[in-house]
């Protein structure tokens, strides 16, 4: 072994990877979402105390902590409650900025989903727009939500703030 | 000191919930642990909760879980990154303010869906320990290695406190490990981590946890017997493994001391002590000051039995008070820890209601 005095050179930094894996269990009633998506529908479940339909379902409402009832389709059309314009890309996205993400309200749902949106100059975008999703080509489809590319705008009149003003 | 009491307890546990998520399996224990006392959580004058993100391997899962509890309107409610026994604390801290009666404390966890032993290599210091990956039962191994170098206990202690923890786990409908098996049988099982054989270690459980608490006459308004927390304290002893004698438990001591265990005269009737591997339940009764042959140790058969990680601390505090309040006993001492190497210790002082 050396004599010599270590060095005062401070260290800096180290790496030390880290890799774990998982074997996710999603639970029975977002298993339910998942494998409707992957048939192209998108599944709620209603809260039995609130009687709000809950999307994606986790397990129980989050208000009301009671586990979901009856499922219930959600249409792909819907409102665009909030959004962002994002300039600024964030580690592993590959999408083209600027891009706007949304909070929709699916038409049959109470409570709203974050999805991209495309088909409208950024300087058109408003709450209360309607909205439809765009889905990846059938062949495509896995159980993801993914599935849907995004939502674009369709010709409705938009909605009414006191609509979904509860949910801002 | 306000007098608090453990007013109703519930759990589940399982071997691999492979259906249900942890929002979907805690929900039923919440609801089962608050049935007996008739109040909601919205009754609640404060929530805890121990759990690790890590388990689940999803940032925020802990406020996932909040979903089974109900929280809206919204709820006063706090998260510990460790057992759920350490939400406990934080539970009775609140409750001495004085300006509340009531707390739910839950914890939840599943240990299946990563490898346990790996997962649990975070909890070491992320500079020089962790980056060699040491798992859990190497680690405890060492530290069984060190008791045994001590002369303070031998292989054959092990298989005792093993085949003591089968027996016992029969009466208990949550333990995963359970049965009646020979000492000397056990000792001709191979070596798993030398010194340790792998019923030596625990294993893999998935599960949940939930405490009501109460103070002063609410509790007796609450339950039929209350059973009071008569002391609580948690200590810790130092990161570096490297630095601390591994064959005791100074903190599990100064734990114990600073609870009252030696104000309980002639001993307490019965012991639920944290021991994920066997050794450890060893240095646990010498630390705590144990007599064998006056307190029951681990009737619930322990942690070797049923081990949800984040929860079987808690379940020590739940098993001894529901022995109590059951009229099993009229005093018990329940233990948790965490952290590798029983390095940090929480030791909950227990009497029925006379």
């Amino acid at each position: 072994m050396s004599t010599e005095p270590v060095t005062a050179v401070p260290v800096s930094e180290i790496v030390t990877p880290i890799r774990l894996d998982y074997r996710y269990t999603p639970g029975e009633a977002s298993s339910r979402f998942l494998r409707g998506m992957k048939e192209g529908r998108i599944l709620g479940r209603r809260c039995p105390s609130c009687l709000k339909v809950i999307l994606p379902p986790r397990g129980c409402c989050s208000m009301c902590g009671e586990l979901l009832g009856e499922e219930v389709e959600v249409k792909d059309s819907g409102t665009l409650v909030t959004f962002a314009v994002v300039n600024v890309n964030f580690a592993n996205r590959t999408i083209d900025l600027p891009y706007v993400t949304g909070e929709v309200l699916f038409d049959g749902a109470d409570m709203t989903t974050m999805v991209l949106l495309s088909g409208v100059p950024l300087d058109e975008v408003r709450m209360g727009m309607r909205v439809k999703a765009v889905w990846l080509p059938e062949e495509q489809w896995d159980y993801t939500l993914a599935n849907i590319d995004h939502v674009e705008p369709i010709d409705e009149p938009d909605a009414d703030y006191e609509s979904f003003k509860e949910l801002l | 000191m306000r007098d608090v009491a453990v007013v109703s307890y519930a759990q589940f546990a399982a071997r691999n919930e492979q259906s249900r998520n942890e929002i979907e399996f805690l929900l039923p224990v919440v609801k089962e642990a608050l049935a007996p006392t008739g109040l909601t959580s919205q009754d609640m004058g404060f929530t805890v909760s121990g759990s690790s993100d890590y388990l689940a391997g999803q940032s925020f899962a802990f406020v996932s879980a909040l979903d089974a509890v109900g929280p809206w309107p919204p709820i006063a409610e706090s998260h510990v990154e460790m057992d759920g026994a350490f939400a406990l604390y934080e539970a009775w801290v609140r409750l001495q303010h004085g300006d509340i009666d009531t707390a739910l404390v839950y914890a939840f966890g599943k240990s299946s869906p990563g490898d346990i032993g790996r997962v649990l290599s975070l909890q070491l210091d992320p500079y020089l320990a962790g980056p060699l990956w040491p798992d859990a039962a190497s680690l405890a191994a060492l530290q069984a290695r060190v008791l045994l170098d001590s002369g303070k206990a031998s292989e054959k202690d092990l298989a005792r406190v093993v085949a003591r923890s089968r027996r016992s786990a029969l009466g208990n409908p949550h333990a995963q490990l359970k049965g009646e098996y020979d000492e000397a049988a056990l000792l001709d099982e191979p070596l798993y981590a030398d010194p340790l054989r792998k019923h030596d270690l625990p294993p893999i459980t998935d599960g949940a946890a939930v405490i009501v608490l109460a103070a002063g006459d609410r509790a007796r308004d609450l339950c039929e017997k209350p059973v009071w927390i008569r002391g609580i304290d948690h200590r810790i002893d130092g990161q570096a493994l490297g630095s601390r004698d591994l064959s005791v438990s100074p903190s599990t001591t100064l734990a114990g001391r600073k609870a009252g265990l030696g104000d309980i005269g002639g001993g307490v009737d019965l012991a639920e002590l944290h021991a994920p591997f066997s050794h450890q339940e060893l240095i646990l009764t010498e630390a705590l000051g144990l007599d064998e042959t006056r307190t029951r140790i681990n009737p619930s058969g322990g942690a070797l039995a049923s081990n949800p990680v984040m929860v079987a601390g808690l379940v020590r505090i739940g098993e001894a008070a529901a022995r109590l309040a059951a009229g099993d006993g009229q005093t018990a001492v329940a233990h948790a820890t965490g952290g590798p190497c029983l390095q940090q210790n929480l030791v909950c002082v227990l009497e029925a209601d006379k």
